[in-house]
């Protein structure tokens, strides 16, 4: 007779500890898969799961083996059918590595597993030097409203259901049979009746049984309570949160022949992190591409970051297609409208006037939020990092600046840049976050 | 008439299972096994599992306890990733060379499937664990699950004294020794008691403090300079540090100056637990062959006696026959000579040769041929041989030709494999000797040895591997490895790679040019 143990009910996943040295030793190999997918698939892609090739090459365990191309070897192979001895067999490949020899195939394939979105996340962010994501996440502000959601027994006094209670009481007194003050007012009508009445032996033994009875029914009737805390109900609250609005998400990018792989690349991590903030806080949000050179257009993802079509700049363009696109798909009363330009900031004088006089007399009563995102060279990072002199967009968006207190602008050179970028931009002003 | 009145003794009947089932089927098979084989077990442990615990176990190398490293990890994630593609299955069982036997069930399994587990792992390999010579003289049956609940709790607390990245670290370089970490030649000495570990560290370390080769401050003798005072200073030298040692792993853990007395017990717990498994790779054809024919063996005695239904039955031979299913070399699922399929082979053939002997079968094999009791013989062979010797024992002509096997010769600057032998009357022993020779596991390993180390000049450690028929290392590979040596030596490390036959160096390479 063997033990037999049923081992079904204790705990699973002994090994998440392994899984997890594991992930934290594939961490390096795994940023770089995470950053190259950032940089090739859709932004409204990262912020999900990943099947993330894990080469086994990264988490290696050396050992001494041999060397496939070296010396001579046997291989002891089943099923015969053609073959005599001293037949040749052209290796396959060519010749030359025996590992391809049947029977000798070990394969050492990449294999993949799947990273939540948490992973992905933490994976991304890191990229970016974030300080901490916590405080990010804790800025999403979502307000409740108390809805009605049925009673419960217990709560404060303020929501005591009087109707459900006293309906509570009713049943509770029909099932118990509490005697009716009807029933009550009846008997001792009755025993005034017979009081009144000149006494004999009859009426006083029917007085007498009146009044037991009339003691049984007020005994009754202290003993069930008219309302019994049993039969109290109070109303229920749930914190329903708001129905969230909706949020559309402008991507200005020149696209000058200035603006190479790397610009592109940082406006892309750019947008990336903005789409994910707004998708937090946002039940739906929406994508406008805009690229423009001296005109502006809308565009897909794919020909906003790869096409390669470049002209002149004219950056006003690109904001009058903006506003052409709010009035006609995004009205302001049921949109919150966000806004990024990326550029380097070349653009004529007269155009930056233009600039200005767009955002100034109608988009940015528009926009929740319009954010202008400098990309400059790295070299130049610690020139311009301070001063207030720049380019030709620079200058006039700094008139623009000091009048709208929901625009921001920031110089970046490199993607350790955009993150403490980002939050200054959208950390600023707690006025802004509640009326969303 | 017959099988009608048993239909009524069915053990079971449908394909759920219980406990009560499941104990039934356990008595009868074990009844019948050990009245019908002889086998001769270990007390069985029955633990159902599911089928994410048996992924765990999967990942930490089949134990139930295991100390924490992320290989495992890796494993677990690998299995799991072909387990949900449905690339590979499961195993249905999962047994454990431990007193009492512990055979893992799967809660999916089917009762029939139960029963056919029960049969090929509670007897089959239980009997060959408790009475191969590997096993009963190289692990400690009895031992083994209290070392590996030492081994987890101590490496717990070496994590939490000493953080996670030294332990890591440490497991990282003796795991990539694991292979160098075995005596091959001598028996190790038997597991003991937590008590007897202790006190045996605590003497290995008092020794340590007392007598080290680096203290010694006599002056070295004058004869120095002669060439054959210093090849006598040699040789003491290598006799005092018993070398050349195979075991590199035991080797380190005793000599190497740089290890805290932690890390020294970690290298020991990685050696201990290598040196357990090494039966098990020695034994591969003969363990699942055994296990395989006491279950198909047991499940047609009970299907004969009527104790097990035709359906139940059918479903049995339906996995039996996946598992022993060997596709030909020009398959494209062809991976290898399965084991189950050439240790059962094998098993069945000895039965033939046995009861019904050819002539051919009586030239080869005239102790056994037509003697008539199988079970007499297979447990000989179960008890006494490794793959190795039993396949160069017990690999008779007439399964060559079954198996149609041949051999190929594979020079690594030939363009061509050349056929060497194939299955006639020139080729038998041939074929044979290279198929035993294939699961020598001594052979197959690259052989390194250390052979000198300068204890009083600069400490370094020369390795040397023994090359075989011209078989080199992989060098990246071997770079790392040496970079996981250096790090448990301390100082610099060289290997040189040796001729088996003429004794030419062929290479050296030495952890300064890495």
């Amino acid at each position: 007779m063997p033990i037999f143990i049923d081992r079904r009910l204790n705990p699973k996943d002994k090994s998440l500890g392994n899984r997890q040295r594991f992930l934290k030793r594939a961490h390096e190999e795994l940023k770089r898969t995470i950053r190259d997918k950032i940089r090739t698939s859709g932004i409204a892609e990262i912020d999900r799961e990943h099947a993330v090739p894990m080469p086994r090459k990264g988490t290696s365990e050396p050992t001494f083996s041999d060397a496939k191309d070296s010396g001579h070897r046997q291989h002891i192979l089943p099923g015969n059918r053609t073959f005599s001895p001293g037949d040749l067999i052209p290796k396959p490949g060519g010749g030359g590595a025996g590992s391809s020899a049947p029977g000798n195939t070990e394969s050492e394939d990449d294999f993949r597993f799947v990273l939540s979105r948490e992973e992905v996340l933490d994976l991304f962010f890191e990229d970016l030097e974030l300080p901490d994501l916590v405080k990010l996440n804790l800025k999403q502000i979502l307000s409740f409203k108390p809805r009605r959601a049925g009673f419960a027994a217990t709560g404060s006094p303020t929501n005591i259901n009087v109707g459900r209670t006293m309906r509570n009481s009713h049943g509770r007194r029909i099932a118990l049979k509490r005697p009716k003050q009807e029933e009550l007012d009846a008997i001792a009508r009755q025993l005034s009746e017979l009081e009144s009445k000149p006494s004999n032996a009859a009426t006083r033994e029917r007085i007498a049984v009146l009044r037991e009875e009339l003691e049984r029914l007020e005994r009754r009737r202290k003993r069930i309570a008219y309302v019994d805390p049993v039969d109290i109900r109070f109303s229920r609250f749930d914190p329903q949160p708001l129905p969230n609005a909706n949020a559309v998400m402008f991507c200005l990018m020149d696209v000058s022949g200035s603006m190479g792989e790397r610009e592109k690349d940082l406006a892309k991590r750019f947008f990336v992190l903005l789409h994910l903030f707004l998708t937090r806080r946002y039940e739906r949000t929406e994508i406008v591409f805009i690229r423009h050179t001296h005109e502006a257009k809308e565009v897909d993802e794919h020909t906003f970051f790869y096409h390669t079509q470049s002209g002149g700049t004219v950056v006003s363009t690109a904001l009058e297609e903006m506003q052409r696109i709010i009035e006609q798909r995004y009205p302001a009363a049921e949109w919150n409208i966000y806004a990024a330009q990326a550029s380097d900031g070349d653009n004529f004088a007269t155009d930056s006037e233009r600039c200005i006089e767009l955002l100034d007399r109608r988009l940015m009563r528009l926009c929740q939020y319009f954010a202008y995102v400098e990309i400059i060279d790295e070299r130049e990072s610690h020139i311009f990092g301070s001063t207030e002199n720049g380019t030709s967009l620079w200058r006039a968006y700094s008139a623009v600046d000091g009048k709208w207190p929901n625009f921001q602008m920031r110089r970046i050179a490199a993607p350790a840049d955009i993150y403490p970028v980002f939050r200054e931009l959208f950390a600023r002003q707690p006025a802004l976050r509640k009326s969303a | 008439m017959v099988s009608q009145a048993r239909k009524s003794e069915l053990l079971f009947s449908g394909s759920d299972w219980d406990f009560a089932k499941l104990s039934r089927v356990y008595d009868e098979i074990e009844a019948i096994g050990k009245e019908e084989l002889r086998l001769d077990i270990y007390p069985v442990q029955m633990e159902v599992i599911s089928s994410e615990q048996m992924l765990d176990a999967y990942s930490s190398v089949g134990m139930p306890l295991m100390y924490r490293h992320w290989s495992f990890g890796k494993r677990f994630l690998y299995d799991e990733l072909l387990y949900r593609k449905g690339a590979r299955g499961l195993a249905y069982e999962l047994v454990i060379n431990s007193n009492p036997c512990i055979v893992y069930l799967m809660e999916e399994n089917t009762m029939a499937l139960q029963a056919l587990v029960t049969a090929h792992a509670a007897l089959g390999h239980n009997h060959f664990f408790k009475n191969n010579h590997l096993f009963r003289q190289w692990t400690d049956a009895g031992g083994i699950l209290s070392y590996l609940d030492f081994a987890k709790s101590y490496i717990a607390r070496c994590e939490e004294r000493h953080g996670l990245a030294p332990v890591e670290a440490m497991l990282d370089s003796a795991h990539a020794l694991m292979e160098q970490g075995v005596f091959r030649y001598h028996r190790p000495p038997k597991l003991s008691s937590e008590q007897q570990r202790e006190g045996l560290r605590e003497r290995l370390e008092y020794e340590e403090r007392s007598f080290n080769d680096l203290w010694r401050t006599l002056p070295p003798s004058q004869g120095k300079n002669k060439p054959e005072a210093e090849d006598e200073s040699l040789a003491e030298r290598k006799k005092s540090l018993n070398l050349p040692e195979e075991n590199l792993l035991y080797f380190l853990e005793k000599n190497s100056l740089v290890l805290q007395p932690w890390q020294r017990e970690i290298v020991r717990i990685v050696r201990v637990i290598a040196q357990y498994f090494y039966p098990q790779r020695q034994t591969q054809v003969m363990n699942e062959g055994c296990a395989t024919f006491v279950h198909y063996t047991l499940m047609n005695m009970l299907f004969d006696r009527g104790r097990i239904s035709e359906g139940a039955m059918l479903e049995i031979l339906r996995n039996h026959s996946n598992v022993v299913f060997q596709p030909a070399f020009d398959d494209p699922r062809f991976s290898g000579i399965n084991p189950y399929a050439l240790g059962l082979d094998m098993m069945q053939d000895i039965q033939r040769i046995s009861t019904e002997p050819t002539a051919e079968d009586r030239d080869w094999f005239p102790d056994i041929a037509g003697r008539g009791d199988w079970r007499e013989t297979l447990l000989d062979a179960w008890a006494n041989h490794r793959d190795e010797s039993f396949i160069r024992q017990y690999l008779s002509p007439a399964l060559i030709r079954k198996w149609r096997l041949f051999v190929l010769a594979d020079g690594a600057d030939e363009p061509h494999f050349e056929v060497a032998s194939i299955h006639n009357e020139r080729g038998y022993s041939k074929i044979r000797s290279a198929l035993a020779q294939s699961y020598d596991v001594g052979a197959r390993r690259p052989d390194i040895q250390v052979v000198d180390v300068d204890l009083l000049g600069n400490r370094h450690l020369r390795l040397q591997h023994n090359v075989k028929d011209g078989i080199l290392l992989e060098e990246e590979s071997r770079d790392a490895t040496l970079r996981h040596i250096r790090s448990l030596w301390g100082y610099d490390v060289s290997l040189a790679a040796v001729d088996a036959e003429t004794g030419a160096v062929l290479s050296e390479r030495s952890t300064k040019e890495i």
